[in-house]
C-alpha cells in the first residue's frame, strides 16, 4: 500500500488530473517542501527547468510566483493566490502561466500514515482542451526524444519503420 | 485511433526535420518564415514538411493568409504514445528530486533533535 516511489496520474473527470505518490518522511516534512521556496527550489521544476525565482506569501489569500528558467535559457512564469492552506494537511492554490491563458487550482493533500506521507495533488483546468494540452505540452523539453520513443513504441506495435 | 491515421502520424515523425519542427511548435505557434530559419532549407521545402504534419493532423494552420501560423495539434500524438505517460514521467523526475531533499531534511532533523537532548557532563 504505502511503496514510495511509485506515482500514479490518472484524469478522474475531463477537467482533471490527478497524481498520488507516496514520500518516505512525515507530512510537516512534505508540506514544507510544497510550500517553502528554499525548498521548492530543491526539486520543483517541470520538463527540465529549474525555478530561478520563487517569490511567495504562503498564507490564505497570499499570493506566489514562480520563474522557471529551461536548459536553453528560455523562462516561464506561473503565479497565483493561495486559497486554502491548512499545514499540514492541505493546500489549495490557483495557478496560471504568464505565457497561456486560463487559470487552473491545483488541491494538494497530505496524509500521513506510517511515518510515510500520501501526497494526492488534483488540478483542474478551466476546459479539457486546456488540460489535454497541457498533458501534450510535457513534450515541451526533449520533444525529439519523445518522439524516437514513440517510433519504438509504434515499432513494437508492427508498424513499419521506413519511410518519410 | 485508426489504423492509418496511426500509420500518418508515424510517417510524418519519421523524419528528423519533422521533429525538430514539431519541437519547435510545442513551445509555440509559428509561422513558415519562422520555421525555415533554423534549417538550411527553402520556404517551399519547409512548407512542403508541413503539409505531410498537417495531413497527419500533428499541426494546424490559421488561416491567416499573410503567416498562416502553425500550431502543434496534440491528441493524434498523446493517443499514440500513451497519453498521460510523458506527463507522469516529469512529473517523476521532479518527486525524485524531492525524495532525495527529504532524504537530506530527515537527517537534519535527527542531528537537530540528537544536539537537543544532549546533557552536559554530569560529575561523578
Amino acid at each position: 500500500m504505502l511503496n514510495t516511489g511509485t506515482l500514479k496520474v490518472t484524469t478522474p473527470s475531463d477537467r482533471e488530473v490527478k497524481m498520488v505518490r507516496v514520500f518516505d518522511a512525515p507530512r510537516a516534512m512534505v508540506f514544507d517542501a510544497f510550500t517553502r521556496c528554499e525548498l521548492l527550489k530543491r526539486w520543483f521544476g517541470p520538463r527540465g527547468f529549474s525555478l530561478a525565482i520563487c517569490e511567495g506569501d504562503f498564507k490564505v489569500g497570499g499570493t506566489w510566483r514562480f520563474v522557471l528558467r529551461g536548459p536553453d535559457g528560455g523562462e516561464m512564469g506561473m503565479r497565483g493566490v493561495i486559497r486554502e492552506m491548512v499545514r499540514p494537511e492541505r493546500l489549495v492554490h490557483a495557478e496560471s502561466f504568464d505565457d497561456y491563458p486560463g487559470e487552473s487550482v491545483v488541491t494538494t493533500q497530505f496524509i500521513e500514515e506510517a511515518g510515510k506521507t500520501t501526497v494526492t495533488i488534483t488540478v483542474r483546468y478551466e476546459s479539457k482542451q486546456i488540460r489535454d494540452a497541457v498533458i501534450a505540452s510535457g513534450m515541451e523539453h526533449g520533444a525529439a526524444e519523445t518522439y524516437d520513443r514513440l517510433a519504438e513504441y509504434l515499432e513494437s506495435r508492427g508498424h513499419i519503420t521506413t519511410g518519410a | 485511433m485508426a489504423p492509418d491515421r496511426l500509420d500518418a502520424t508515424f510517417a510524418a515523425l519519421a523524419d528528423p526535420t519533422r521533429r525538430a519542427i514539431l519541437a519547435r511548435l510545442a513551445s509555440g505557434q509559428a509561422g513558415v518564415m519562422e520555421l525555415a530559419k533554423p534549417f538550411a532549407m527553402s520556404q517551399p521545402a519547409v512548407s512542403k514538411h508541413l503539409k505531410v504534419l498537417e495531413h497527419a493532423g500533428l499541426i494546424s494552420r490559421g488561416r491567416d493568409a499573410q503567416r498562416r501560423p502553425c500550431r502543434l495539434e496534440p491528441l493524434p500524438l498523446a493517443d499514440a504514445s500513451g497519453w498521460l505517460d510523458h506527463y507522469r514521467e516529469v512529473w517523476e523526475r521532479n518527486f525524485r528530486r524531492l525524495d532525495l531533499l527529504l532524504e537530506e531534511m530527515k537527517a537534519q532533523d535527527t542531528k537537530t533533535k540528537a544536539r537537543r537532548t544532549k546533557r552536559p557532563p554530569t560529575k561523578r
